[in-house]
């Protein structure tokens, strides 16, 4: 396992990430259309704005720190951290058994950016704060979901 | 007259406080429990319904969430015949309580003398029949489902659930001590009659729960009921000669510093309860030490310990050792908690249960769960992530 000095050490284990049958989808509106489309291109897009050049999320029509109209999604390089996260173990949506981790995920860019999704392709009981994580696509329909799973070097198989 | 300094200058008290019929799957009409608790409380602060010249209530129309809204303010006034000089509904607003501030605020600038505030669900009836509906419809998700619900996160639980578990990654909160909130709550339903769940629970009990979203077991979570809850505030000069002893708003808690949301914050072991809770001791000379009850909004165990803190009960990050073992918040204790078992065990009523209740201690109403030493000055406070308002009781005149 190739680690640098400053990652630390992740205890997270592999399991195989099983596609659910169901995912309740989402309608994007003019201004989460990006995040939930990218995935069809590859890529993870946030909003930025051009002016201060500070990222945000959810997108907006306006910068909410220098009240800029000149913002737009950018792709993201998909890496981060998980800031904070839950075990669900309650099954709310048929087709979609639990347990799933649910994480507030901090972006590489700027973490005080954060993206919720899942953390797959990991023991939900290994997954820890600060876990470093990277994004794939699932696509449903016409939406790419974003998810994460252990960034590559990280976990142990 | 009232103190300088007093918030709407002493202006706003309130007058009455009633309840409807509270239980699981009662049966019967959102409008018919609003209208069971709207009398109760005009009669409790021995008014005529014709004396009733402002309505307030949360959230108004156009909710879909099923049982989220008993009765719209429309409703009641139609179904009553109310002749207002004043009334409003919102949801954007300070908490499950804001129309109640909104209400102390026409009073005391003259818009209104006697306002009937209310909060209205029948959620257990409405879910029983419905809910099904909501996850499986084969609808696209819209509004504040759609960041969430992709990934399975379709309850409040999981959204606060994130922030529960970081904050006891950094500060050591334990389980345990989130259980001490759940156990206060059923030892005081325990000794309120309306309250829905009243059997005795142990921290065993408490600990073998089944999970919902970690760290949330089954008793962090509260109960949808079916239930309304009314207050009435009133002008100060128009209280005079009603049976209750009038309890001044001594201020109250309205600040939103950040956008509202349940993941951006900037420290997300914090809440909207931070904001509400600093524009409250803002606005008043009185100090957390001056406080004798806490009704904290506990529609999850871990909102009242963001309450405990975001109210300067605590240090931040250090409610754990505060509610270690109960005995703090017990009823007998330094800062009794939750007197009518709250929303853990006394039922979900959205945010009004907790007005209702610290007038009910107020007026030495409690009856069994009555605190022993008679309270003077309560402090209230609803809502949780992004949704928060709070308010500062006295029974001084």
């Amino acid at each position: 396992m190739e680690q640098t000095d400053d990652r630390p050490q992740s205890s997270a284990v592999a399991v195989e990430y099983v596609r659910p049958e169901v995912r309740l989808l989402p309608t994007p509106t003019a201004e989460t259309e990006a995040f939930w489309t990218g995935g069809r291109d590859g890529r993870l897009l946030i909003y930025r704005c051009r002016s201060c050049e500070r990222w945000f999320h959810p997108g907006s029509a306006a910068c909410f720190r220098c009240r800029s109209i000149d913002v737009g999604p950018e792709p993201v390089s998909g890496r981060g951290r998980v800031a904070a996260f839950t075990i669900n173990r309650q099954p709310w949506i048929p087709g979609f058994p639990p347990p799933y981790v649910v994480a507030m995920i901090e972006l590489a860019e700027q973490p005080d950016v954060r993206v919720v999704s899942n953390v797959v392709g990991v023991a939900p009981e290994s997954v820890s704060v600060g876990l470093e994580v990277e994004v794939f696509f699932e696509q449903w329909e016409d939406i790419w979901l974003p998810l994460f799973r252990p960034a590559a070097g990280v976990i142990d198989e | 007259m009232s103190e300088p300094g007093v918030l709407f200058d002493g202006k706003a008290v309130l007058t009455g406080a009633g309840k409807s019929q509270v239980g699981r799957r009662l049966g019967r009409g959102g409008l018919e429990l609003t209208i069971e608790a709207a009398l109760r409380a005009i009669a409790d602060a021995g008014l005529d319904p014709s004396a009733i010249d402002g309505v307030a209530s949360y959230p108004g129309p156009g909710v879909p969430d099923p049982g989220f809204s008993g009765a719209t303010v429309t409703e009641l006034r139609n179904a009553l015949g109310l002749r207002s000089t004043w009334f409003t509904s919102s949801m954007e607003t300070a908490g499950q309580i804001g129309p109640a501030i909104d209400a102390c605020m026409a009073v005391a600038t003259g818009l209104a003398e006697h306002v009937l505030v209310f909060r209205s669900v029948w959620e257990s009836t409405a879910q029983t029949a419905g809910r099904a509906s909501v996850l499986v419809g084969g609808g696209r998700l819209t509004g504040h489902l759609e960041p969430f619900g992709p990934f399975g996160a379709v309850s409040a639980a999981n959204w606060l659930a994130m922030p529960a578990q970081r904050y006891m990654h950094d500060f050591g909160l334990t389980r345990e001590q989130l259980g001490a909130i759940a156990i206060n709550a059923r030892r005081n339903a325990g000794l309120n009659p309306d309250a829905v769940y009243r059997t005795p629970m142990t921290m065993e009990d408490y600990l073998e729960a089944r999970m919902i979203s970690d760290p949330f077991c089954l008793y962090d979570c509260d109960v949808p009921c079916d239930g309304a809850t009314a207050v009435i505030i009133s002008r100060r000069e128009a209280a005079a000669g009603l049976p209750k002893p009038p309890l001044t708003v001594e201020s109250v808690g309205t600040g939103m510093f950040e956008r509202a949301t349940w993941d951006q914050r900037a420290d997300i072991t914090t809440m909207a309860a931070h904001d509400a809770a600093t524009t409250l001791w803002e606005r008043t000379a009185l100090r957390p030490a001056d406080v004798d009850i806490a009704q904290l909004y506990d529609g999850f165990s871990f909102l009242t310990v963001q309450w405990l803190e975001a109210l300067g009960f605590c240090e931040h990050g250090k409610v754990g050792e505060f509610i270690e073992g109960g005995h703090r918040i017990a009823l007998d204790g330094e800062l009794p908690l939750n007197t009518s078992g709250g929303q853990l065990s006394g039922g979900r009523l959205h945010g009004m249960g907790f007005l209702h209740e610290a007038c009910v201690q107020l007026w030495g109403e409690g009856g069994d769960r009555q605190v022993r030493k008679p309270p003077e000055l309560a402090a209230v406070a609803v809502g949780g992530g992004p949704v928060a308002g709070a308010m500062l009781l006295s029974r001084r005149d």
